[in-house]
């Protein structure tokens, strides 16, 4: 680990003022940034300790959503009483990461930015990556790429030297996408809010950027409008063992249900793409349709509709459809109604 | 900064310092010196030499004063801001119950109880933990007596080579108080029993899933943390 400066900041404009110093970091839980510079793929010049800024909260907004702090611990938000009531999507989506130690250090910002696992990013003995060296070319493309991305890629269209098939690793963050959330930051030149939609980006041609935040801009809470799926909502996570794995496909499935009727959906895919995968088409075609395996499977088809496998990632296909019919059944009917 | 904790240290500490990376010597202190010493006599701008002293501020080790209370007593330490809760305890505090595993945050041999909360002390920086209260596996007994959840582990033989018994201990003390407060975990949400759900089987395995034990004494170490949570129940 290369040698660094730390400091630590008590207020939000103490923090952005600190970050302008070259190659600095906020430090939150660490627990993805402190791993990656033990690899030394993380090497900041300064360490920004923002964990003494009151940005802990988790409250009700007057338009009956959820305002929850940049700094909520993960298991901390996963066990908030409203969150649990209101919003259990997001508790099973949270509780679906990481393992219980690594969810007491994690931050609801922390965990939105997230780096990729791809193992070629991760490790620096693989010098093409062009999300850690721009312009290196992508050795995922060509390696063992079985974890990797089938949506919203950039290797079809553009060049070797831009290409980028890594995955969003979060939970949370699929959870957030179905739940429709909005990103509140601060910078240097005042507060805005970022649709969550808008906040992760697709690897473009610049998949060294994993958002949309700017590099002197802090996350300070984020927002969840008021709650449509509390009572049918599921969050699915396929992996290669039982726990603390990351996802090969996971759903997050809300439905807002009129008897057996869906009012609305939220649908979103972890573990396919360079970003949380929330499809508005598949959403779309869930309103006003009955619950049932017909809507289900259509709503996987448009769900997935373009998707490009590799050589070692094709199962995801399917798998990823059969997740979705699984999560929105599961979501509908809940686990009793569901057999194993 | 409201508490700059970060200092450059003189150069008779750095002499001192032990290096970490192997790189940093007298000469390359030297070095640098003159190029800053350059810089103000051939009147470089401020900011110039200002980024310069940055550049070798990020190549020179930084040290950090911080205050640990491990097992109740104030342990006051001065570090190279690298070093991580984990070294800091078993490096500088000569308590090596905590284990380096991964040294990732992969396998949760080095779980610590920090302010109440199991933690991975290898992704913790000992500077983030100033001030913090910390419980190891040599602060759960009471003397002579052992834990509930120390008792336990012999009881059910929850272990073979033991290296990772410390971590699976001091999570499975914490997972004890997390159930107390009716905490959820996806088997909560399977089974339907989000509302104080109780500690079955799959329960402990999910909840125990941040501790990996590579003899393979699962099966023990379920039976330990059951036999530990009716105990505590009792």
């Amino acid at each position: 680990m290369n040698p660094f400066q730390y400091q630590r900041a008590s207020a939000p404009e103490e923090a952005i003022h600190a970050i302008s110093a070259r190659d600095a970091k906020f430090l939150g839980g660490g627990t993805n940034l402190i791993d990656l510079m033990k690899y030394n793929v993380e090497h900041p010049s300064t360490l920004v300790d923002i964990n003494h800024l009151d940005l802990i909260q988790v409250t009700t907004t007057p338009g009956g959503g959820a305002m929850i702090g940049a700094l909520v611990r993960n298991s901390d938000l996963a066990n908030h009483e409203m969150i649990r009531h209101n919003y259990p999507l997001l508790s099973q989506g949270l509780l679906s990461g990481a393992s219980p130690q690594l969810r007491n250090m994690a931050t609801t910002g922390g965990n939105l930015l997230q780096r990729t696992r791809c193992y070629y990013f991760m490790d620096t003995a693989f010098p093409a990556c062009n999300k850690r060296n721009p312009g290196s070319g992508c050795a995922a493309l060509q390696g063992f790429n079985r974890i990797h991305a089938i949506l919203g890629t950039s290797s079809g269209d553009s060049s070797e030297e831009t290409a980028c098939i890594a995955t969003n690793p979060s939970d949370m963050n699929v959870a957030m996408a179905a739940l429709d959330a909005t990103v509140h930051v601060q910078g240097p030149k005042g507060k805005r809010s970022i649709r969550f939609a808008d906040f992760h980006r697709l690897p473009g041609k610049t998949p060294q950027i994993d958002t949309n935040l700017k590099p002197d801009e802090l996350i300070t809470a984020v927002e969840l409008p008021a709650p449509k799926f509390a009572k049918n909502s599921w969050y699915l996570k396929v992996r290669d063992r039982r726990s603390y794995a990351f996802a090969l496909v996971s759903v997050a499935a809300g439905l807002e249900m009129n008897g057996n009727t869906i009012k609305s959906a939220g649908l979103a895919l972890g573990g396919v793409a360079h970003k949380p995968w929330r499809s508005l088409e598949a959403e779309k075609s869930l309103s006003g349709a009955t619950a049932g395996p017909e809507a289900f499977r259509k709503a996987a088809d448009l769900a997935v509709a373009g998707a490009k496998p590799y050589e070692h990632n094709a199962f995801k296909i399917e798998l990823a459809k059969q997740s979705i019919v699984r999560a929105l059944t599961l979501a509908a009917h809940g686990p009793e109604g569901v057999q194993a | 900064m409201s508490s700059p904790l970060c200092s450059s240290p003189s150069e008779e500490e750095i002499l001192e310092t032990e290096s970490t990376d192997g790189e940093f010597t007298r000469r390359t202190f030297v070095k640098t010196a003159g190029i800053l010493g350059a810089g103000v006599a051939t009147g470089i701008p401020h900011i110039a030499a200002a980024e310069t002293a940055q550049q070798a501020a990020a190549s020179a080790p930084q040290t950090i004063s911080v205050t640990l209370k491990v097992n109740g007593k104030s342990k006051p330490l001065t570090l190279d801001t690298r070093t991580t809760l984990l070294d800091a305890l078993r490096e500088h505090l000569d308590l090596t119950g905590s284990k380096k595993g991964c040294d990732h945050g992969q396998c949760g041999a080095c779980t610590v109880i920090l302010n109440g909360r199991r933690v991975n002390s290898c992704l913790t920086l000992a500077a983030v933990a100033d001030g913090g209260e910390i419980t190891t596996i040599e602060g759960l007994a009471q003397g002579d007596d052992l834990s509930p959840v120390q008792a336990a582990f012999l009881e059910h033989d929850a272990f073979q080579c033991g290296y990772c018994t410390p971590g699976q201990i001091c999570s499975a003390t914490a997972l004890l108080d997390e159930q107390k407060k009716g905490t959820l975990s996806t088997v909560s949400f399977e089974t339907g029993h989000t509302d104080n759900p109780q500690l079955t089987d799959n329960e402990i395995r999910e909840r125990m899933s941040g501790n990996i034990c590579r003899c393979g004494a699962y099966v023990n170490i379920v039976a330990a943390v059951r036999a530990a949570a009716r105990s505590a129940q009792a």
